[in-house]
């Protein structure tokens, strides 16, 4: 077979790239060592067009203990000797193919990249986002998502503790799937996915290889049209029974001392984890492909480095140890096969039945090797200029707040997930306290280490699309919210950075402005990025998607009694406002989808007030000073004080005037670093003496009450009421059709 | 009173019921693996745990390859001779399959997998709040065996609403008669659907769990 320019750009690179191949080998490859280029030359694998952003996020300092894209997930100082390791990613175009699968080997994919470096993982989170959900594809979509990530964490038994469902038109034909994982470790115990030791056996464990997912690193990275439902083959199939035992047996096969390094093998299989651990360990592979169990027969040598099939671990193991290692995975009934040795001279080269396949030098492979890196252009886009052009003076104010109310906590963005959520097992492991106690960051034990962890995700991309640069500040600024709110301290970031095709120049505005704003507003608030994941081409014929850099955050509480939650707690408890009412109404969920109006600014957001805010908030929680926290963020005031009305049933009672203020602005307005607390009647003064003194903006707001709701002396009925219709309107929405 | 706890390849609640045995009921427990078979270490006074997960992946059916590992040989033996068995969720389908408990566990009403609190009664009529995760949870049997169940008082758990009272409202998953939980006619195997180890603890905000297993009678 003759290798032509023409056979590179089947494969997904381009001239360019093709040249530089050729270049760096001395000459031209051959079939299976282009394709090796092709998986980890692929945007998904080599992030060549995003990695010169990502360079200027802050990725070390505070309690990192491993610094970003060192190794396959961040980890960070718990203290007592503990470590903390978390990242988020996306399957994105895997699930707009096949819902079910797409989103169980993501959940499966991200579990990995936690227990490879011998963290147990002790939460899930996940971030997911559709069409109009009155649609019927989105609905099928919705089921085949929610029932896969499910289905594989359900099994593999790690909780699903948190997570947040958009719908908006923009995802229709590109959904997100986003899954975030948690693990602990004794910090000292941390397994790198280095090769290390000349002559050290190389093993590969778990599933069997067949032909599924070949080339998913490389389909990921193009945009979604009609004929990619031909891509099938290149949605992977999970096994979650497969991946409990590989966890059970990864985490006992550490504990032998007989591991010099691992990895699993996710996007681009073979291929990638070889050449990612021989990079960095300045070493070489010989690899027998012939030894790698598969499940078909006469797979050829290019399949087999590119598999993505799942439930597979590479492990380098020392000299002489080989039987303690053999022996904990037939414990576990998984398959264990010596299928190379460590060399010495940086090559990878791989053999089939003795014959030389491909030979290519590691690091050209890999990021930060050989694999090319791209600065493109970017140009502010077109539709700024309608969003400059909003004008809210056009929009007339409500008359009606508690119909308003009533029909925003029915909009699916802002209404009871729990059609979702209790498809998901969120209590296994008997640590996640938020099942009874709500608060806006999930608060699970961290069984073993005396402390417990707060965790979340958030990215409102409608702010992303209205304003990149502030759009990120915010997602980065709301997720350390949610954690303070629930007595946390944020420590660190992972993200997932979901956007259009970066050869648009326009999308790459997007995605430059995003990073710079989330780097930003990490760096005030003191919390790295420990690494992520980066999905470009979330495209199709009519358009990208919302830029949507999910950012998942991680705070420690020492002390678990210092957990705050976010419902009323009595009857009679004074409910403040903190922070500063803003005569703003923009790129809010009311303006969007009860008045229509899809173009207009980020809200109002600055990061030193809303840094001070989260101070102060930490502060009042750690003394006691407030019995209820809870964030402003979708639907406004309304809702977040009906959200703490529900889980005990409490009503509130309140009196204002909106002051100069409109009321949809007053009510439903989503400008940021706001937050609604309750005390109670003794501790009242303290409070405001408190925020007296240190200066925040606050707005007594009313009380507590037994159950009803009183607006400015309308009576809106009971919580009861408003609970129920918060609670079935997605259920409504999926039964009407 | 000791416990011991079957850890099946799939089981993942296994950990779970040694921490809420041991941590917050201040039990003995031993852990136990599916490949060995010797219980000598346990008298018919102890009681063996088959925790919830999915065992063998619960490929062909839920419990149905769990049933013929070599510790479930020495299980049923154990039962045989009177010892005290309990099965929570996949413990109960494994129960089940094995023929220690009468009824199997079909898919849920709603063909959905539900995680959530519910409320189960016991006979007095109390509602205890505990969390059930399942995809195969509707308890069902003939009806000749579902009177033999009531006549012997086997029902030991029915699902209810918050003030205790049993009916369609509290019932999760379609079950037959509501029931949650059933024990045998010795009294000595118990098998119920919804997970009493995630309430054992004032951190997870429910104690209710611990009720449970002073109902059954394993807290002496």
């Amino acid at each position: 077979m003759e290798i032509t320019v023409k056979t590179a750009q089947q494969l997904r690179l381009t001239e360019e790239e093709f040249e530089l191949i050729k270049q760096k080998l001395g000459r031209t490859p051959n079939f299976t060592e282009l394709c090796a280029f092709s998986g980890m030359w692929s945007e998904h694998c080599s992030y060549k067009n995003s990695i010169k952003w990502l360079k200027t996020l802050p990725r070390d300092g505070g309690r990192m203990l491993v610094a970003a894209g060192e190794e396959n997930a961040g980890l960070m100082d718990m203290g007592n000797g503990f470590g903390v390791v978390f990242k988020i990613e996306s399957h994105n175009h895997p699930s707009a193919i096949e819902p079910f699968q797409g989103a169980a080997t993501g959940v499966g994919g991200i579990q990995r990249d936690i227990f490879t470096m011998g963290a147990r993982p002790i939460a899930s989170l996940n971030s997911l986002r559709f069409g109009n959900l009155n649609d019927k594809k989105t609905q099928r979509l919705l089921g085949g998502v929610v029932h896969g990530i499910g289905h594989y964490g359900n099994c593999f038994g790690v909780p699903t503790v948190g997570g947040e469902v958009y719908f908006e038109d923009c995802y229709h034909t590109n959904p997100l799937v986003n899954a975030m994982s948690v693990g602990i470790m004794k910090a000292k115990d941390m397994i790198s996915a280095t090769a290390a030791g000349i002559g050290n056996p190389v093993f590969f464990v778990g599933s069997a290889t067949g032909k599924d997912g070949i080339g998913g690193a490389s389909f990921a990275s193009a945009d979604i049209t009609a004929e990619s439902a031909e891509e099938l083959p290149a949605v992977q199939v999970g096994d979650p029974f497969q991946e409990k035992k590989l966890l059970e047996a990864c985490l006992e096969v550490i504990g032998t001392n007989a591991v010099v390094g691992m990895q699993d093998m996710g996007a681009a299989g073979i291929i990638c984890s070889t050449a990612e651990m021989s990079a960095k360990g300045g070493v070489g592979m010989r690899i027998d492909l012939e030894k790698v169990p598969t499940r078909q027969q006469n797979m050829k040598a290019w399949e087999l480095l590119l598999s993505e099939s799942q439930e597979r671990m590479l492990i380098v193991v020392e000299k002489g140890k080989e039987d303690a290692v053999l022996k904990v995975f037939e414990k576990w009934d998984l398959a264990a096969s010596n299928i190379g040795e460590v060399t010495g001279d940086g090559m990878l080269r791989f053999y089939m039945h003795g014959e030389l396949e491909a030979e290519i030098p590691a690091h050209e492979l890999v990021l930060g090797g050989g694999a090319p890196q791209y600065t493109r252009e970017y140009k502010e886009p077109a539709y700024f200029e309608q969003i400059k052009a909003f004008n809210a003076d056009t929009v007339a104010d409500v008359t009606d707040i508690k119909a308003t109310a009533e029909a925003l906590v029915q909009l699916p963005n802002i209404a009871s997930k729990r059609w979702v959520y209790t498809q998901y097992d969120s209590m296994v492991g008997a640590a996640n306290t938020s099942t009874n106690a709500p608060s806006d960051a999930a608060i699970v034990l961290a069984k073993g280490t005396g402390k417990a962890l707060a965790v979340t995700v958030d990215c409102n991309s409608k702010y992303v699309f209205a304003d990149p640069y502030t759009g990120g500040m915010i997602a980065v600024a709301e997720a350390a919210r949610n954690i303070v709110c629930s007595g946390g301290e944020p420590i660190g970031v992972t993200n997932c950075l979901n956007f259009g095709n970066p050869y648009d120049p326009e999308v790459y505005y997007q995605f430059v402005k995003a990073v710079t704003g989330m780097g930003d507003a990490c760096r005030k608030f003191n919390t790295p990025v420990t690494g992520g994941n980066v999905s470009f081409y979330n495209q199709n014929p009519d358009g990208p998607v919302y830029p949507t850099p999910t950012i998942g955050m991680v705070g420690v509480l020492d002390n678990f009694e210092d957990r705050m939650t976010l419902d009323f707690k009595s009857a009679g408890d004074v409910i403040l406002l903190i922070g500063k009412q803003q005569n703003d109404i923009a790129s809010s969920e009311y303006l969007h989808k009860l008045k229509k109006v899809t173009h207009s600014p980020a809200p109002h957001f600055n990061l030193d007030e809303e840094f001070n805010l989260q101070q102060f908030v930490a502060g009042v929680i750690k003394n006691r000073q407030v019995v209820s926290a809870h964030d402003i963020s979708e639907g406004g005031l309304a809702v977040a004080l009906l959200e703490s009305s529900f889980n005990r049933g409490l009503g509130f009672d309140i009196t204002i005037d909106e002051a100069g203020i409109r009321k949809d602005a007053f009510w439903f307005g989503e400008a940021q670093s706001r937050v609604v607390v309750s005390t109670t009647e003794a501790n009242l003064a303290s409070l405001e003496s408190a925020l007296n003194t240190a200066g925040i903006s606050y707005t007594k707001l009313g009380t507590v009450t037994t159950g009803d709701i009183r607006v400015n002396g309308e009576n809106w009925g009971t919580v009861k009421e408003w609970k129920e219709k918060y609670d079935t309107a997605i259920e409504k929405i999926l039964q009407s059709v | 009173m000791k416990f011991g706890v079957v850890v099946f390849p799939g089981s993942n609640c296994d950990r779970d019921m040694q921490d809420a045995l041991q941590h917050d009921l201040g039990k003995e427990v031993i852990m136990l693996w599916h490949k060995d078979e010797d219980l000598s270490m346990f008298t018919t006074e102890d009681c063996i745990v088959l925790p919830g997960g999915f065992s063998y992946g619960d490929y062909l059916r839920c419990g149905a390859i769990a049933r013929f590992s070599p510790m479930m040989k020495s299980v049923i033996e154990f039962a045989n001779k009177g010892g005290k068995v309990l099965g929570v969720c996949n413990g109960f389908q494994i129960l089940c399959e094995s023929g220690l408990l009468p009824g199997v566990l079909l898919q849920n009403a709603n063909q959905q997998f539900i995680c959530k609190n519910v409320y189960i009664s016991n006979k007095a009529g109390q509602a205890l709040k505990i969390p059930i995760a399942h995809g195969e949870g509707r308890y069902h049997a003939d009806e000749a065996t579902l009177d033999e169940l009531e006549q012997n008082n086997q029902v030991i758990f029915r699902y209810c609403n918050e003030s205790g009272d049993v009916g369609e409202t509290g019932n999760p998953n379609g079950a037959s008669r509501h029931i949650a939980g059933i024990r045998n006619k010795a009294g000595n195997v118990f098998g119920m659907m919804p997970h009493p180890e995630r309430a054992t603890s004032t951190a997870l905000g429910n104690l209710d769990g611990k009720e449970v297993f002073s109902i059954l009678g394993l807290l002496n």
